[in-house]
């Protein structure tokens, strides 16, 4: 590669990007592994000869954090994935009939029907938990995770539904038309053939909604108000708050233990968010 | 109609009717009632949008707090043209650096980040002494923005936008990135034959041709500061006073925190409207094609 002066300021601006970008997550990851009193004056410092700036990185904070005596993170780790996974899979299925419906079958009230459910995508979650919480107060639903799994549900459609529909329409028809000469009911079709041929979406459908699941904090913080049942995204607005002070070695390590599930998740399966991400918002 | 339909669509529309439609109608229906009970009209409509903390036009020449209606446009302002050039900008550049899948994975980590996480990483950035932010302002010798920026009225709101341009520009970079990818590269080879040079080109080739994202981009952004919450919560809880409420936030705390279900209603009333008026663009565009 011919190296010309555009090249190199592009390459420096780009880094500078990359720099900025990732000093937060880099300040939240030492304060988590310094002792707190080496980050008094700022985690970036670094000092050999000075004892109150010396680096001896320990995983304490983990510790602490994860073993918190009222709000372990241990517990809000187990608490997210019993309520993320059930959130994942039942709208993913739901929604994937219903997509296939818009995709392929073709009544009065279609265009109707899918412009309803598209601007639903929209809508803030504001808009419904006063009446859903009354609800859940009314059916003892409050404190229960069967409140947060519906609503999860019911509110990943949308964007599940326009999905599927875009990714079914690109499918083959002829495969489907064959089936159905020999007599292969329209349900039969859908998950002994299309299904099948689905997995990469049906891949990506998984990874953002278990993403967003996980990240949620609204709907948690509107049904969830038991100690014991807090998820884990709920626990960090208590771990590490002392009275007089914030334990930023504490807090930061809560923080990581929360964000490291949907990362990791992103790192692995990275190609199936971002095809996901695009696929949901601008390709058919 | 074939008789299979009902079965592919009924789950969907139940759920649906269930926790999405019923609620919001009900939740209009509470903002026009007192809380006995008795339908008071548009009582509580003026009643909310007189109140401090929705719009608070005194403290216009000052700076916040100015309400959270105020806020939530103020949030737009800045954030919108921030995050989305941001976004555009490392989506060109990047298709001519090398390493640029690293410097892609590390923007984007904002977006797979819980909000609530990132609202406790920009609060840290931004404290005094611990953060790199109010550090960087203690070396210029700015005084003014060397203390922690979420305990001060005139700076919280500022800190939380710029967490927020933080957290979201991954998500126009890789809408970016995609589109940029679409563009035949034909389109850029005649330009330069025809002698036109790079900012030509973006502004007659580039910028037109990703039209349909720009849509797309502007409205999700939108949306996403329509609806910010949790940073807020968790970074400033709408303070010092009243000065980083947004909408979102100011409903859940009107409902779950002073049990004012009827003002909390007309709140979530006001958000969903203004969340309808900024989609109508993308749901032209999402039905027709």
């Amino acid at each position: 590669m011919k190296i010309d002066k555009t090249t190199i300021v592009l390459h420096i601006v780009a880094w500078f990007f990359a720099v900025v970008w990732i000093l937060p997550f880099l300040g939240v990851f030492m304060a988590a592994i310094r002792p707190f009193s080496e980050i008094l004056r700022g985690w970036w410092i670094v000092d050999p000869f000075d004892l109150r700036a010396t680096f001896n990185p320990s995983i304490n904070s983990f510790i602490e954090a994860w073993t918190d005596p009222v709000y372990p993170l241990s517990r809000g780790l187990l608490n997210s994935f019993i309520v993320t996974i059930p959130s994942t899979i039942i709208p993913l299925f739901v929604a994937a009939l219903a997509g296939y419906g818009f995709a392929r079958f073709s009544f009065r009230i279609k265009t109707y029907l899918f412009t309803t459910i598209v601007l639903m995508m929209a809508l803030p979650q504001q808009s419904v938990v006063v009446p859903l919480f009354q609800i859940m107060v009314r059916f003892r639903l409050v404190d229960n995770y069967l409140s947060l799994v519906l609503v999860h549900s019911a509110w990943g459609l949308p964007w599940i539904i326009l999905f599927m529909r875009n990714f079914f329409s690109t499918l083959p028809i002829e495969v489907e038309e064959a089936a159905k000469v020999d007599g292969a009911s329209d349900f039969k079709i859908f998950y002994k053939i299309v299904l099948p041929m689905s997995l990469p979406a049906l891949a990506s459908v998984v990874v953002l909604q278990f993403m967003w699941v996980w990240n949620d904090f609204f709907l948690a913080k509107v049904f969830i108000y038991e100690e014991s049942m807090l998820l884990a995204t709920q626990r960090v607005e208590f771990v590490g708050r002392e009275l007089f002070r914030v334990n930023w070695g504490v807090l930061s390590a809560a923080s990581i233990i929360v964000m490291i599930v949907p990362i990791v998740i992103f790192v692995l399966l990275q190609k199936y968010y971002v095809r996901g991400m695009i696929g949901w918002t601008i390709k058919g | 109609m074939r008789k299979n339909v009902p079965l592919f669509f009924s789950p969907a529309i139940i759920l649906v009717l269930l926790f999405v439609v019923y609620p919001i109608l009900q939740t209009l229906y509470l903002s026009f009632l007192s809380s006995s009970g008795q339908f008071v009209g548009l009582n509580n409509y003026s009643e909310i949008l007189s109140r401090k903390a929705i719009l608070d036009l005194e403290g216009f020449p000052k700076g916040p707090p100015l309400g959270a209606l105020i806020h939530n446009a103020i949030w737009i302002l800045i954030h919108l043209p921030l995050s989305m050039f941001s976004g555009l900008a490392l989506a060109i550049v990047l298709r001519d650096v090398k390493g640029s899948s690293i410097i892609k994975s590390i923007v984007f980590l904002g977006m797979v980040t819980p909000l609530i996480v990132g609202g406790i990483i920009l609060q840290y950035t931004f404290t005094e002494r611990f953060g790199i932010i109010t550090a960087f302002f203690d070396i210029l010798g700015v005084e003014e923005l060397s203390t922690t920026w979420t305990a001060r009225a005139n700076t919280a709101l500022f800190a939380l936008i710029f967490g927020s341009v933080w957290l979201w520009t991954g998500f126009s970079m890789i809408i970016y990135s995609a589109g940029l990818a679409t563009i035949p590269k034909e389109y850029y080879e005649a330009a330069k034959i025809d002698g036109t040079g790079p900012l030509k080109m973006f502004r007659r080739i580039t910028f037109p041709l990703l039209r349909p994202l720009h849509i797309v981009v502007i409205t999700m952004t939108i949306l996403y500061d329509l609806k910010i919450f949790d940073i807020v919560f968790v970074a400033t809880f709408g303070g010092p006073g009243n000065a980083s409420k947004v909408l979102a936030f100011e409903m859940w705390l009107q409902a779950f925190r002073f049990l004012n279900f009827n003002g909390a209603a007309v709140i979530a009333t006001l958000l969903t409207l203004l969340t309808l008026v900024v989609t109508i663009p993308m749901i032209k565009y999402t039905v027709s094609r």
